[in-house]
């Protein structure tokens, strides 16, 4: 039944992703991208631990990195789903204007990622598989934060994520804000919600940047192919799971259910992989993505150092050649002159 | 029929823009040879300009030590990727700018007769921007000083993650970040070069992992763009903010090194930061895990001794070290060394 409502990318269930996919492919491509980065943004979405009221019989949340402080715009801990217990880690974005400016509107900061990792360390500890949630805009981008290596702390914790011992699963559930959300996000399978988006840059900031003005951020959108769906043909993300009509704030408890059939699925799938083949398949996944060629020998490309000589000699011929007159014998193409030795 | 003489035309844009460069420090008029003898930096207040890629291994490597690999590589555009301008178009454009396939330079060479694996990055090539050419470049750098037990230095020198190939070019924080793991554990040194600018995907991964942080003097490092930072906070920013001296305040950089002195304090510390013999046991945290694992050392013994197979199929082989090829299902990087 899972199968039915999930697109699997990894067991060959591709195709059926892609006809869900192209099912719904809209008249509008650009207004749905944009509608979908508005979904994921949406004020009433389900966040990190409403997610985990819904699927968790039990929440113990955890504070602080022991370094620096709490960071409220990530919650870490333990829950236990369906008698499972594991470790959970996530971005919390606020349900008001109060409690998004106590969460920092779920921006984390270096200290959040600290605590995410000090949690993460002790589920491999302990044995615990790790159940990632994100839904963040991006890593906090004030000044505090790069006073206390919000670039570092991002590294190390995709670092980490990368070797630890012990089954992880991402969720993308909403706003997958670039370096802030894969921080968190690098796991043994990738999960999305339908209406989650997912970037190297928020499609405002790009807009700014390559069409030098935000207004084309529904093109940018478009253009970075940040949907869910988008994300699966890309295998960025290997299961796509379907929201409620209207998306997930319209039923937070049904997209609930659908999530946790599909983590539960996940982490029973993982649970009897052994660890040194589970850590070297989530190398493995990481290290395929990226598109390039290899050519045996690199093309050939005019050399960079070029001198005066040329220069003038690029201005003058095309008018000599022109004129029918060849260039003088000093100024030959073919040999460098003195002034350029 | 009208003749024009397009000889002596006293346009702005005849003027080779490259002969003379203005230092935008103290605006000295330099003397663009002069500059490139002197390692662009300013001779009269020692403002260090950007350095192409292979001006850099010039100043790092020992002269004629160095050798290129993985030259082959380029970028191809997954997302079909149009701006104002196609995706393809902008590569086109920068690599007959720059004469580079991408905007990474990687290969072996030596410093004061040490062997080591280089990764340099080149700013003049769409900013220094990491789309899946970089990632991968700075991977099998890493994977190659890992198999070869050779210290790796990358020279940092880019905008950030390349927007033009989306999510892709965010994997590649992943992918070196987990290989730089693997290197980590393997008691391999690493030393991270930050020179002007090194921002956000490129910062926040393999340019702030080293075992040692090196940056240039002034050198613009951050992980969110100035602007952006101070358009969404409304604050004003500390003086040097996101520079090499305010990373060095802040405890994220070990030294800041004037560029005549860099190749030096390299020679230096890799004088102490030896590859170990036997492949580190644990984690960065050193010693969490058991510290013997007798079948752990055997198998990766065992692994390391194994003949190597004739994997690179390219056609670069030129003996002395093939470049670590994509991991495939049978090999992980790890202990893929030859015997020595």
């Amino acid at each position: 039944m899972v199968d039915k409502l999930i697109g699997r990318a990894r067991d060959g269930g591709r195709e059926g992703a892609r006809e869900t996919a192209d099912a719904d492919r809209p008249d509008d491509p650009k207004g749905d991208a944009w509608a979908r980065v508005a979904l994921a943004r949406n004020l009433r979405r389900p966040r990190t631990l409403d997610i985990l009221e819904e699927i968790a019989d039990d929440v113990v949340e955890l504070h602080g990195d022991r370094g620096f402080g709490d960071d409220e715009a990530l919650v870490a801990g333990f829950a236990r789903i369906d008698g499972r217990r594991i470790a959970f880690i996530g971005q919390q974005k606020g349900a008001d204007t109060d409690e998004n400016i106590r969460r920092n509107f779920g921006m984390p900061h270096p200290e959040g990622y600290r605590k995410g990792m000090r949690v993460m360390k002790l589920a491999e500890r302990f044995g615990l598989p790790i159940v990632a949630f994100v839904d963040v805009p991006g890593a906090d981008p004030h000044h505090e934060s790069e006073e206390r290596g919000i670039a570092d702390a991002i590294a190390r914790s995709i670092g980490l994520m990368s070797r630890l011992r012990t089954p992880i699963v991402a969720v993308i559930t909403g706003e997958g804000g670039s370096g802030g959300a894969l921080a968190i996000a690098v796991g043994d399978v990738v999960i999305a919600l339908e209406n989650a988006v997912y970037s190297v840059i928020s499609p405002e900031g790009c807009a700014a940047i390559l069409w030098r003005t935000a207004d084309q951020a529904a093109t940018a959108a478009l253009a970075m192919k940040m949907t869910a769906a988008d994300q699966l043909e890309l295998g960025v993300v290997d299961i796509v799971v379907p929201e409620p009509a209207g998306g997930a704030h319209v039923n937070p408890e049904e997209t609930a259910r659908r999530l946790k059939t599909v983590i539960i699925g996940e982490l029973d799938r993982l649970a009897p992989v052994p660890l040194d083949e589970l850590v070297d398949a989530r190398y493995r996944r990481y290290r395929s993505l990226g598109a390039y060629t290899e050519s045996a020998a690199p093309v050939v490309v005019q050399p960079p150092s070029r001198g005066l000589g040329d220069r003038l000699r690029d201005l003058l011929d095309p008018g000599r050649w022109l004129l029918g007159t060849p260039p003088p014998g000093t100024a030959r193409r073919d040999e460098p002159n003195e002034s350029e030795v | 029929m009208p003749i024009k003489l397009p000889s002596f035309r006293p346009r702005k844009d005849a003027y080779p823009p490259d002969l003379w460069t203005k230092c935008p420090s103290c605006s000295e008029m330099l003397f663009n040879k002069q500059l490139d003898k002197a390692d662009r930096v300013c001779p009269t207040c020692g403002h260090h300009f950007r350095l192409s890629a292979h001006a850099r291994l010039d100043l790092l490597l020992d002269e004629g030590s160095f050798r290129e690999l993985d030259a082959g590589l380029s970028s191809e555009d997954p997302l079909g990727f149009v701006d104002q301008k196609p995706y393809p178009d902008r590569l086109a454009a920068a690599q007959m700018a720059t004469g580079l396939q991408d905007a990474a330079v990687r290969g072996v060479g030596m410093i004061e007769g040490r062997p080591v694996s280089i990764c340099v990055m080149d700013f003049g090539f769409m900013g220094g921007s990491m789309g899946a050419v970089v990632g991968e470049k700075v991977t099998r750098a890493t994977e190659h000083a890992l198999a070869e037990r050779i210290p790796l230095i990358v020279v940092s020198a880019s905008g950030g993650a390349r927007m033009q190939e989306g999510t892709l070019a965010l994997m590649q924080l992943a992918k070196t970040c987990a290989a730089l793991e693997r290197l980590r554990a393997a008691g391999v040194p690493y030393i991270s070069v930050m020179s002007d600018p090194t921002t956000g995907g490129v910062f926040a991964s393999y340019a702030v992992l080293g075992d040692v942080n090196l940056a240039e003097p002034n050198a613009l490092i951050g992980f969110a763009g100035a602007r952006v930072t101070a358009g969404t906070t409304g604050q004003e920013l500390p003086e040097n903010f996101q520079r090499a001296e305010f990373l060095f305040q802040h405890g994220f950089v070990d030294r800041v090194v004037h560029r005549n002195a860099l190749r030096g304090d390299i020679a230096q510390l890799l004088r102490y930061l030896k590859p170990q013999a036997v492949p580190g046991l644990g984690s960065e945290d050193g010693g969490a895990r058991a510290t013997f694992d007798p079948v752990r050392i055997l198998t990766s013994l065992a692994d390391r001794y194994v003949p190597e197979a004739p994997e690179n199929a390219n056609g670069q082989a030129a003996p002395p070290a093939a470049p670590a090829a994509p991991a495939t299902p049978a090999s992980t990087g790890r202990g893929r060394s030859r015997g020595r």
